[in-house]
């Protein structure tokens, strides 16, 4: 067991830090157009796509350089690197895998640049957890696809540009995996109905998205026919250690440390109760508990391996803080934790209302904690498949 | 950066499996927990023999002079077997005597400690159950150049089996006037009883004390200046209970999964329910996190840095936890053979009971947390 950086990884890690220096200004300090600016800077340093091969226009940059970069980002509470989320997350993953060329060329630079936002065209409303018995219906008429069907859950559809998306080209397969194909739609297609979802929070982040007779070049097919299900597996697959999350997940405890001082339990501050220190120190002890195990992942990484069902344990960790800090917090809170944003007498803003409010963001995202458990059982436990 | 362990760690984890399947079977793990002493002396023996037992300790006094991390491999294997022995309090023993004896006292006693030829057990716990320095009250008075101890530990490790104590005693008032002394399991004036335990793997006794004389050869340092020494050996004694408890969990979470894939019910093996599935997989979500913070610990240890008494910590508060449900639900989902005496999932319940309080419970693990964090 060795925590050393090699001397190469140091300075890149003092470069990264020297950059923050300059270019951070503390979060009250920040001009309208902040974002923009940095992501230019973050842009011309290679660290936008900082894993992606330079070919494509991405960093290059070696498994420990990526993490380091991105723990020092989080350390500092930096803004995201780039602004294409889903671009960067998994479109521009599955392009440089099954991308033709004239797709890469076209795309990539794009999503680097933060030019607008892709949303993705996976769930549909009887295909959630069972994501490959998705439905979608799609037809090739000459040089074109015809698409027929409904997607939901698609967060930020309204404000997106591209969709990737998968849909069902034939639906004789005896295997659900087969016959699924990946299409890169343009959002203003004639046809294509976006309805935004208000959510619990009371805010809208997703959409339902209804397709009637959308026509998508072929040019615009991502990979082979019936080869969609591969595509994105293998964006998704591209795992990683999430040790990054952990900087977060201590800023946000660290938060909860403050209210419990503030907040009165039974006359005391709520830190003196036994029960909420409890559950407090047992949340850190989990959040360093999901440093760690990112640790040994990497270190899986490091030593050439491919990360596989491990990393459902951190994300089991990840949705059951997720939810667990947001109910303390109103614990701690006591009656006022009944208040909401707007009222004057609400703590921090209503911060922790809204937690407690907007976990499913995270806990449901990208399977849900009863399809971890399913994937750890199978997969590492050996247990007959349901 | 490299979380993991060597080639050579390696090689000694599949070395040490292989000797355990070979000697320590459950069945013979029976057979050796039914004995008085819960030891077999001569597998104890070859232990020793292959460098296990003084694999911690220096070259020059008979050891293999490895390091903790290095150390867990082997605790980790002994939990998955249940196999019962002596060796965590004899490692806690002779680190006291390495840290805070003389060259002379390291070359009377590591050696037999490191060959296992001599059992050794650190007696620190009181009545009072706290594992910390204020708990120690055992009084020792000076009588010219010996000192004279009176007063009872508890919950002493491995009595049954003991040829010598380390004890903790009280030589002043202030908080850390503490102090640490060598004692025969023979000497005048000490009474040991053996406790039945829950766990007949893991034995517990009390040690009375009544004017036991203690030549000044005996005393390890000065005294009333052990308290640091024994603020090193309850972090060792914590991360060693939780290394060998990971072995436990994964051992017991193993033997679920094997029943969960053979029963069947409703026609099908009850492994495929998600009733089943979900508390394994939760189970299995512990055992790795915990293995995570207390390989983390061991490597603090190790290198001797600052936040190492927590990192011990925060392993050892989750271990105290998740063992426990591990084990209840690994009896659970047996069903009625879960409740036999045949079965084996008992026997991992069992283990809980003691790795539950061993060298501090969750909540004295998670109050001296607080100190540093809330």
């Amino acid at each position: 067991m060795d925590f050393q950086l090699t001397p190469d990884e140091e300075t890149f890690r003092s470069e990264v830090r020297a950059f923050l220096d300059e270019n951070l200004p503390p979060a009250g300090e920040r001009s309208p157009n902040f974002k923009q600016e940095w992501d230019a800077k973050v842009r011309a340093k290679g660290w936008i796509g900082f894993s992606w091969p330079k070919e494509v226009g991405g960093g290059g940059g070696s498994i420990m350089e990526q993490v380091i970069l991105k723990d020092e980002m989080a350390q500092r509470r930096a803004p995201p690197l780039g602004s294409c989320f889903m671009g960067l997350a998994w479109v521009g993953p599955s392009l440089i895998e099954y991308g033709t060329p004239e797709q890469k060329a076209r795309f990539i630079p794009e999503i680097l640049d933060s030019k607008y936002q892709w949303c993705t065209g996976y769930s549909e409303p009887d295909s959630g957890s069972d994501l490959a018995s998705l439905k979608c219906k799609c037809v090739r008429e000459g040089d074109e696809y015809l698409v027929n069907g409904q997607k939901i859950w698609t967060s930020i559809a309204m404000w997106s540009k591209w969709m990737i998306l998968l849909v069902r080209t034939d639906s004789e397969s005896e295997i659900k995996h087969e016959g699924i194909t990946c299409l890169l739609v343009p959002m203003d297609s004639p046809g294509i109905e976006v309805r935004p979802i208000e959510n619990m929070a009371g805010t809208s982040m997703f959409a339902e998205v209804f397709f009637n007779d959308v026509r998508v070049p072929v040019e615009n097919r991502l990979g082979e026919e019936g080869q969609g299900w591969q595509v994105t597996v293998s964006a998704l697959a591209h795992e990683r250690s999430g040790i990054a999350e952990f900087h977060g997940l201590m800023h946000n405890l660290q938060k909860l440390k403050e209210l419990a001082r503030r907040c009165q339990k039974n006359g005391e501050p709520a830190i003196e109760d036994p029960e909420i220190r409890r559950r407090l120190l047992r949340a850190e002890v989990k959040v360093e508990a999901m440093r760690l195990n990112g640790m040994r992942y990497l270190t899986k990484q490091l030593r050439g391996e491919k990360l596989g069902a491990e990393t459902s344990i951190n994300k089991l960790h990840r949705a059951n803080l997720e939810i667990e800090l947001g109910e303390v917090a109103l614990e701690i809170e006591g009656g006022l934790g009944a208040l909401k944003a707007g009222a004057d007498a609400v703590p921090d803003d209503g911060r922790w209302q809204h937690m407690s409010m907007s976990w499913p963001e995270v806990v449901i995202g990208g399977g849900t904690p009863n399809i971890q458990r399913n994937i750890i059982a199978e997969r590492i436990l050996g247990l007959p498949k349901d | 950066m490299d979380f993991g362990f060597s080639e050579e760690q390696e090689l000694l984890r599949a070395e040490v499996r292989k000797f355990l399947d070979r000697s320590a079977t459950l069945e013979q793990v029976r057979q050796i927990m039914a004995g008085e002493a819960g030891l077999d002396r001569s597998l104890w023996g070859q232990m020793g023999e292959l460098g296990w037992v003084g694999l911690a300790t220096p070259e020059e006094y008979g050891g293999s002079g490895l390091d903790l991390v290095t150390l867990i491999v082997l605790l980790e294997e002994m939990g998955r077997t249940l196999f019962p022995s002596p060796l965590i309090t004899t490692v806690v023993t002779a680190k006291a005597i390495e840290l805070a004896g003389s060259d002379a006292q390291r070359a009377q006693w590591l050696p037999g400690l490191a060959e296992g030829t001599t059992i050794g057990s650190f007696a620190y716990l009181e009545s009072s159950d706290r594992h910390d320095l204020e708990g120690i009250e055992l009084r020792g008075q000076r009588d010219g150049d010996a000192t004279l101890l009176s007063g009872t530990k508890q919950l002493v490790f491995d009595t049954a089996s003991a040829d010598l104590f380390v004890v903790a005693y009280r030589s002043g008032s202030d908080r850390d006037d503490v102090s640490l002394a060598v004692v025969e399991a023979g000497a005048a004036g000490l009474e040991i009883d053996h406790f039945p335990t829950l766990d007949a793997t893991k034995r517990l006794g009390r040690l009375r004390f009544e004017d036991v004389r203690i030549e000044a050869d005996q005393r390890l340092g000065e005294e009333g200046a052990a308290g640091a020494v024994i603020a090193r050996l309850l972090d060792l004694g914590a991360l060693l209970v939780t290394a060998e408890a990971v072995g436990t969990a994964e051992g017991a979470i193993a033997t679920t999964a094997e029943f969960a894939k053979q029963r069947v019910q409703f026609g099908s093996p009850i492994g495929r329910y998600q009733g089943v599935k979900h508390p394994l997989a939760e189970a299995h979500v512990d055992v790795e996190s915990f293995k995570s913070l207390v390989y983390y610990a061991a490597w603090a240890l190790d290198e001797g840095t600052r936040v190492a008494s927590q990192a011990v910590s925060r392993a050892k508060a989750y271990a105290s936890e998740a063992l426990p449900r591990i084990g209840l639900e690994g009896v659970q989902l047996h069903g009625g053979v879960g409740y036999t005496a045949e079965y084996d999932i008992q026997l991992y319940l069992k283990r809980s009971k003691w790795v539950r309080p061993a060298y501090g419970d969750a909540d004295h693990h998670f109050e001296k947390l607080a100190a540093e964090s809330l």
